[in-house]
């Protein structure tokens, strides 16, 4: 290409790819992964300005130690009961993600995604926000329904797009709509609900009410354009919102160094737009719980935005259309140095005395009877392609407010087309 | 008032009205829009309910969704509809489809206002007419107004409408209606009927086309600039035409064109748009299997070329008198 006789000394350039230390087959070696002891990192006054603890997005809040115990100054010092209460929430999230893992593989919905490793994220944000605060999740915080005490079958009604479904069978399994419980609607589109949270945080802030947002998206996620409009949105208005990274190394099968791990941190992305960073141990579900309860208080007191980056790993597929053994090797979940956070909670709380193996058991025993229960309610309502799903003409409800003619056409010639075929395609109430 | 005016008006009466209308955009605050269409309302309505936005479109319709799903109704703007795309996932992925992914949980009742259209020697990105590709999108309603009467009630019916809005305004009509004879003075709204507007609430019910000419001879369907456009070239043809200004495209007054093209037997299309998949294409469409038997011409469509809109040529893409005088002679010969 270059044919100029005077460029023919110059070096010539290369393009950097970035790769994963570690791909199938490979021995995975994790020491060269900076870990702050726990206890380490300062905590700082909420009120203090962004700019004076750029440090922070380069550390890594950690309260739980090597010893199982919970140290330092970001220490929650949450009561055994409150402990007692996430670490459940925690494991029932997980062992319904196994539930309905197990349900997608027997063709009962066509789809799921678990959340496994990563369940401090969320269940430990939903304990520290108030329950009138807006989440706009991601589709991996499943966490925050459940920590919230969602109903489990109307959960699964979604999941199974069956005639319980409060989303009329719309809506992918999993993108989960709660009004009532603070939980905004999934949207397949990633990254879409930063803006909007921040919308939501302003229009708050507008009214003069008391009330935060939070959102959640993935590493991966952080590359999209609403990100930096939202952080930029968030900077400008100091809008009361909590933005979530989630980073737990991988985006489907891109490593987070396509997102721009090899150069920072995601916390650091916070210090360009003056927002307030933290990073954060994702699954020391006490740390997780201190730096959003540190950040909602930062939101309330109208100091602005704080960006959490949880410092996690997906320790499974990204979906149950995904095999990671393609791609990363199958040692990595295990030889994740910062373990999992179930086990770790579950550590801490036998090391105070609060906890024992025998209980802890028995909990799981019984949440996993608690699932099985509820899947069965579900089932009532139906599973995906059974018949039991809503009337059909409920496809054209809510693309309007009201149906304009066109869609009313559509719908009459949908319902004709029912008839001509000789069979009922809907279950008609 | 001219169309700024009597949308200002618009945006003032709603303000008013209703405490969770809000509007936000690139230069709408304290300057009060690049084409004066916010002139005063920050000074009236406070900082917290008028202000200027960051220059991201994504942002400012993602904003607009997550005040929408608190319970405000924002009335955020694009300052050239040439710059509404790199909101387009906001717009289609989200405000058009929450109401019906969330089966109702959450709404999106905003009215995204944006100048539109060309004639002004906009160029490329001064002059496009996306309509298209909104109309294309289900959950979304798109209104275009053509005179200042309708564009004030058309507003605050769609600033009081529960769906999200894309408000198109042709901004070659902002200052007084535009004929297509870019070589003769320009006029003003004082000198026109629909530049009387009343200073107080009313609406114009959305989905509703208007007859602008009754006729007989053949009905043409237009909105936007297009509407003045075809009334002064039907008028120097001396052809009975039946003109419609169809006002809103989605959803659209397929009543008012099936029974004008019933009548009439004959009927032309006008937009500035692109011709291939525009607008036009669909209305084409629609009369040709609602009215086929009453057909004597094939459908005409006039509308600008598949090019970019271009700066220097700007007369020879328009589609001005010259083009729609042709397609007069076509549609209406025997």
């Amino acid at each position: 290409m270059a044919s100029d006789d005077r460029r023919a000394n110059l070096q010539p350039l290369s393009l950097y790819v970035p790769e994963p230390k570690f791909r199938p087959g490979d021995a995975v070696d994790f020491t060269s992964v900076r870990l702050p002891a726990a206890g380490e990192t300062r905590r700082p006054d909420t009120a203090d300005k962004a700019e004076t603890f750029i440090d922070l997005a380069y550390e890594l809040v950690r309260v739980l130690d090597e010893d199982n115990q919970a140290v330092g100054p970001w220490n929650p010092r949450l009561s055994p009961d409150t402990m007692r209460s996430l670490l459940r929430s925690m494991a029932l999230v997980r062992a319904f993600d196994e539930r309905m893992f197990r349900a997608q593989r027997q063709g009962k919905t066509s789809f799921y995604m678990k959340c496994t490793g990563e369940e401090a994220v969320a269940v430990s944000a939903a304990f520290a926000l108030d329950y009138e605060d807006m989440c706009f999740p991601s589709y991996r915080q499943q966490g925050l329904l459940i920590a919230r005490g969602w109903s489990l079958v109307d959960m699964m009604n979604q999941i199974y797009s069956n005639k319980g479904d409060r989303l009329q069978g719309k809506q992918l399994p999993i993108m989960y709509s709660v009004r009532e419980a603070g939980f905004f609607s999934i949207s397949g589109n990633l990254a879409t609900q930063y803006p909007q949270a921040v919308g939501w945080a302003m229009a708050s802030a507008a009214k003069g009410d008391t009330r935060i947002s939070a959102t959640w998206c993935g590493e991966g996620s952080t590359a999209e354009g609403d990100f930096h409009s939202a952080c930029t949105f968030a900077s400008v208005y100091r809008a009361p919102v909590i933005f979530n990274v989630v980073n737990n190394q991988w985006a489907i099968s891109s490593f987070s160094g396509f997102a721009g791990a090899e150069s920072t941190t995601f916390a650091a992305r916070a210090v360009g737009y003056g927002i307030a960073g933290l990073r954060v141990d994702g699954n020391d579900a006490l740390a997780v719980y201190a730096a959003t309860a540190w950040a909602a208080e930062r939101a309330r007191t109208n100091q602005g935005p704080t960006l959490i980056e949880h410092f996690t790993y997906r320790a499974e597929g990204h979906s149950t259309s995904d095999d990671p053994g393609q791609y990363r090797s199958e040692g990595e979940p295990n030889a994740w140095p910062l373990g999992d956070p179930i086990k770790r909670l579950k550590d801490h709380l036998i090391a105070i005395g609060e906890w024992d193996e025998e209980r802890h058991a028995a909990q799981d025993k019984e949440l996993a009877e608690d699932v099985k229960r509820a899947q069965k309610e579900a089932e009532q309502n139906g599973i995906l392609g059974h018949g039991l799903h809503q009337p059909l003409d409920t496809l054209f409800d809510g693309v309007f407010e009201e149906l304009p003619w066109h869609l009313k056409e559509q719908q009459a010639q949908m319902l004709a087309e029912e008839t001509a075929s000789g069979r009922p395609w809907a279950h008609k109430s | 008032m001219n169309m700024i005016q009597a949308i200002n008006s618009a945006m003032d009466v709603m303000m008013a009205r209703d405490p969770d209308v809000i509007v936000m955009g690139e230069d709408v605050g304290y300057f009060g829009g690049v084409f004066r269409a916010t002139a005063g309302l920050q000074a009236k309505y406070g900082k917290q309910r008028v202000f200027d936005t960051p220059i991201t479109e994504c942002g400012i319709i993602g904003v607009a969704v997550g005040m929408g799903a608190y319970g405000l109704r924002p009335v955020p703007e694009i300052q050239f509809a040439d710059y509404i795309y790199p909101a387009l996932d906001q717009l289609v992925s989200e405000a058009a489809r929450l109401r019906y992914r969330s089966a109702g949980e959450f709404i999106a009742p905003m009215t995204v206002r944006s100048p539109f259209g060309g004639g002004i020697f906009g160029g490329q990105t001064h002059s496009q007419s996306p309509e298209g590709i909104f109309t294309h999108v289900s959950g979304v309603k798109t209104v275009i107004p053509s005179t200042p009467y309708d564009a004030k009630g058309l507003l605050i019916a769609a600033i009081e409408d529960n769906d999200p809005t894309i408000f198109f305004e042709p901004k070659r009509i902002y200052n007084g209606p535009f004929d297509g004879y870019w070589d003769k003075p320009a006029q003003n709204w004082s000198k026109h009927p629909a530049g009387e507007v009343p200073t107080g609430y009313y609406k114009i019910e959305l989905g509703k086309a208007k007859v602008v000419r009754a006729g007989e001879a053949l009905t043409v369907l237009a909105y936007g600039t297009m509407v003045h456009v075809a009334q002064a070239v039907i008028a120097d043809a001396g052809i009975d035409a039946e003109i419609i200004d169809l006002r809103t495209l989605v959803p659209l007054d397929i009543e008012a064109i099936e029974a004008s093209v019933k009548k009439t037997g004959r009927c032309m299309i006008i937009h500035e748009a692109t011709r291939t998949s525009g607008f036009g294409a669909e209305l084409s469409a629609l009369v040709q299997e609602r009215c086929f038997y009453h057909l004597e011409a094939p459908i005409e469509r006039v509308t600008g070329f598949d090019t970019p809109y271009p700066h220097s040529l700007e007369w020879a893409y328009f589609p001005g008198p010259v083009r729609i005088g042709e397609a007069l002679k076509k549609v209406m010969k025997d």
